[in-house]
């Protein structure tokens, strides 16, 4: 790194990439927490999924701890508009479905949110 | 695995189930069997979806069809119509009241989320930890480039200074005033240290900053070898954390690869490189003249400040040592300055902490809250509450080496100094919840099996000490304490308090020493009565079979595995307290509720 310069323009490039205009944003927390709720099958489907349906828009990565430790696995899926979706306690099954109705069909999956594990009885 | 055609999700929320939803979703399942579609189709119960006036509700997927104020008769058309046949119900559709936004759908709507301020922990779950471009996305690095581009050292300090961060590691020392020591300090060599031991039982905060945003650690330790004059650091973090050593090491290569690790950064002929080294996980090498020693591939074993690291650290250079979290502040108060910095948490104590809130908590997790923050706020609103319905009792504020708060000074701001008058303290970020079945004894002798057993030994204040403590505490929890125990106890808290080589011989009595001034009628009750009033420690309490509650069931009987339940058909069982080994079994398996303890 010699400038500023070169650093706003990697920091131009990567912000155009994860917020760009027409694609989703999929994170899946892989802290040790994560990891150890089971996050690394459910990052393991989603890329399966998102594979199988040859969906270019989507970009799959991995993140940190986002601290609600009892919810994990957690899933964030955030849409080509900025509209941001945490899923708790994923699980495989709930990764395909959360590919196929949100990010193909565009439909929340109402009953995985955080909101409904937040007020489903224990 | 299972992928179903549909998904039918009844609300299960509070107004839904007063309108039979359970039996609606009861009628879902038995209408699903017997149409043999299980294979095809699941039935799921959701939370409250917001839309009580309406329900109860459910929603078909993948159409996401919300049909409304269902009843149980209308299950059968609903699954032969809309399911077999593929119509819609429509005399049971919503129409345009329904309205699904006000559904909480990500966590930043949650209480839990809400009340947080996030300043170390910004990155954590927002980029991708190992990739450099996402952190350059989120400002990453801009710091550096300021401070090295248009900065003196002695500015980089006078902001820092300003800021009124202070030590996350513990002693809570002002950041700034170190790395002034440090810069003022002689030396052809100097280095730059970071904590990352995190030994404190239960707590993972640093671990999760180094796994979540590894870059923010690396950023601030080469912002803070400009300010010292240091071209070296290290990084010491336990080896039990493979995760964070990975992505340090990837995250260290990559800023290597972009030429903000090395020679010549930026082009101002700034020059920094950083190592890892790994700590085998023994409490003491937290301590900074132990891990230094440790660094130096010595046993790891505290020395006597001073002289203070700042001038006699790492082979005796004088050396920078911060904790990880302490770290992960300075990018950020670099880029958007000192009095924004102050502008967040109470009066005296600047910032924000992170906590790793565990215990007896319905939410357990990790919470950066600003400083000053009410304890009731932690625990109430953030941390939703206590589980089972049980009452609040205290909480353990920075684990082994901290002190208990007690329910009666829940209201307290948790700051460095209100916590010190508590006879508790800030620490690292450790902070156990605990309820009414918590025994404060059994808890002080929690803390100090792992005290005595992580002492290094090097002293005998510690060495000695914490055994006879721990044995002091063993022998009241096993209803053989005597009165002058409890004297003994605080003679020899304070000795070792003035008298241990380090840190941990001089907290290692702090559990005790608080549990003892907020709890001391538990004490006597141990001592005194023999009566453990939470019903914890073993040797105080027996398991007993209300006769009359008794059914002669024989399950009690068959679960024990000591073998000390008699009984036959017709006349209450008997447990044999001679025998019995206080597991609990039997009372988790009476169907009858007939066993209880007596305490
Ligand atoms: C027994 C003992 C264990 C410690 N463990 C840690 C630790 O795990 N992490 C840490 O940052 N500080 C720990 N400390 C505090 C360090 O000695 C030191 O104060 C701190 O790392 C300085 O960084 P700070 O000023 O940024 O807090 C420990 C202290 C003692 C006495």
């Amino acid at each position: 790194m010699k400038s500023i310069a070169e650093l706003n323009q990697i920091k131009k490039d990567a912000l155009a990439r994860i917020s760009g205009n027409n694609g989703f944003r999929v994170m899946v927390g892989m802290a040790t927490c994560g990891i150890a709720a089971g996050a690394k099958p459910v990052f393991n489907t989603l890329a399966e999924e998102i594979k199988q349906r040859e969906l270019s828009n989507v970009d799959l990565t991995i993140t940190g701890c986002i601290g609600s430790c009892r919810l994990e696995p957690l899933v964030e899926v955030i849409d080509p508009l900025g509209r941001r979706v945490t899923y708790a306690k994923v699980d495989p099954q709930k990764a395909a479905r959360i590919v196929a109705e949100h990010i193909v069909n565009g439909r929340i999956c109402l009953d995985y949110t955080i909101g409904a594990a937040l007020s489903a009885p224990n | 695995m299972n992928i179903y055609r549909a998904h039918i999700l009844v609300c299960n929320g509070e107004k839904c189930n007063s309108q039979n939803a359970q039996a609606i979703y009861d009628e879902f399942k038995t209408q699903i069997k017997k149409n043999k579609l299980e294979e095809e189709l699941t039935v799921v119960q959701t939370g409250c979806i917001d839309q009580c006036s309406q329900g109860p509700v459910v929603i078909i997927y993948p159409s996401g069809v919300i049909y409304t104020m269902v009843r149980i008769e209308d299950v059968t058309e609903i699954v032969t119509e809309h399911i077999i046949r593929g119509n819609v119900v429509n005399r049971l559709l919503g129409g345009e009241n329904i309205n699904l936004d006000s559904v909480i759908k990500s966590l930043d709507q949650v209480d839990f989320f809400k009340r947080q301020v996030r300043i170390a922990l910004r990155n954590c779950g927002v980029i991708n930890p190992e990739s450099i471009e996402e952190y350059i996305a989120y400002d990453g690095y801009q710091a550096l480039a300021k401070v090295l581009t248009g900065m003196t050292p002695e500015q980089v300090i006078e902001v820092v200074k300003e800021s009124g961060l202070r030590g996350r590691g513990g002693a809570g020392f002002p950041t700034g005033v170190k790395w002034e020591f440090t810069a003022r300090a002689k030396g052809d060599q100097k280095y730059v240290c970071c904590n990352a031991d995190e030994g404190d039982p239960g707590a993972f905060m640093d671990r999760s900053i180094l796994e979540g945003d590894p870059h923010s650690v690396i950023e601030a330790m080469t912002i803070a070898g400009f300010a010292v004059d240091s071209n070296q650091g290290y990084i010491y973090v336990r080896a039990e954390y493979p995760i964070a050593v990975k992505r340090l090491n990837i995250a260290i290569a990559q800023a290597k690869e972009h030429g903000l690790l090395g020679k010549d950064i930026f082009g101002t002929g700034f020059n920094f490189d950083l190592e890892i080294r790994l700590g085998a996980g023994a409490f003491v090498c937290g301590e900074e003249t132990a891990l230094m020693t440790s660094i130096e591939g010595k046993r790891g074993e505290p020395r006597p400040r001073p002289p203070f690291p700042a001038v006699k650290g790492l082979w005796q250079k004088p050396t920078l040592l911060n904790n990880v979290e302490s770290y992960a502040n300075i990018p950020a108060i670099i880029l958007k300055g000192a009095q924004w910095f102050s502008s967040i948490g109470s009066e005296k104590s600047k910032g924000t902490k992170v906590f790793a809130v565990g215990g007896k908590i319905q939410n357990t997790g990790l919470v950066e809250i600003p400083i000053g923050t009410t304890l009731r706020e932690v625990v109430y609103e953030i941390g939703g509450g206590i589980p089972n319905g049980k009452e609040f009792k205290a909480a353990q504020i920075g684990g082994p080496s901290g002190g208990c708060i007690p329910a009666s000074h829940v209201d307290v701001a948790i700051d460095y100094n209100s916590l010190v008058q508590l006879g508790a303290m800030m620490g690292s970020g450790g902070l156990i919840i605990m309820d009414e079945d918590t025994c404060m004894v059994d808890l002080a002798k929690f803390f100090l099996e792992f005290t005595a057993d992580e002492s290094c030994g090097k002293c005998p204040p510690c060495r000695i000490g914490t055994k006879r403590m721990l044995e002091i505490l063993q022998r009241i929890t096993d209803g053989k304490g005597t009165a002058e125990d409890i004297d003994k106890l605080e003679i020899l808290a304070k000795n070792i308090r003035v008298s241990a080589l380090c840190g941990l011989g001089q907290s290692a009595p702090n559990p005790i020493l608080s549990t003892l001034r907020y709890f001391r009628n538990e004490y006597m009750a141990h001592i005194q009565d023999k009566k453990c009033l939470a019903g914890v420690c073993k040797s105080l309490m027996q398991y007993v079979i209300n006769a009359e509650a008794c059914r002669s069931c024989g399950i009690c009987s068959r679960v024990c595995p000591a073998g000390c339940i008699k009984g036959e058909k017709n006349v209450p069982y008997v447990i044999d307290q001679t025998k019995c080994i206080k597991c609990g079994a039997c009372m988790e398996k009476c169907p009858f509720k007939a066993i209880y303890k007596n305490a």
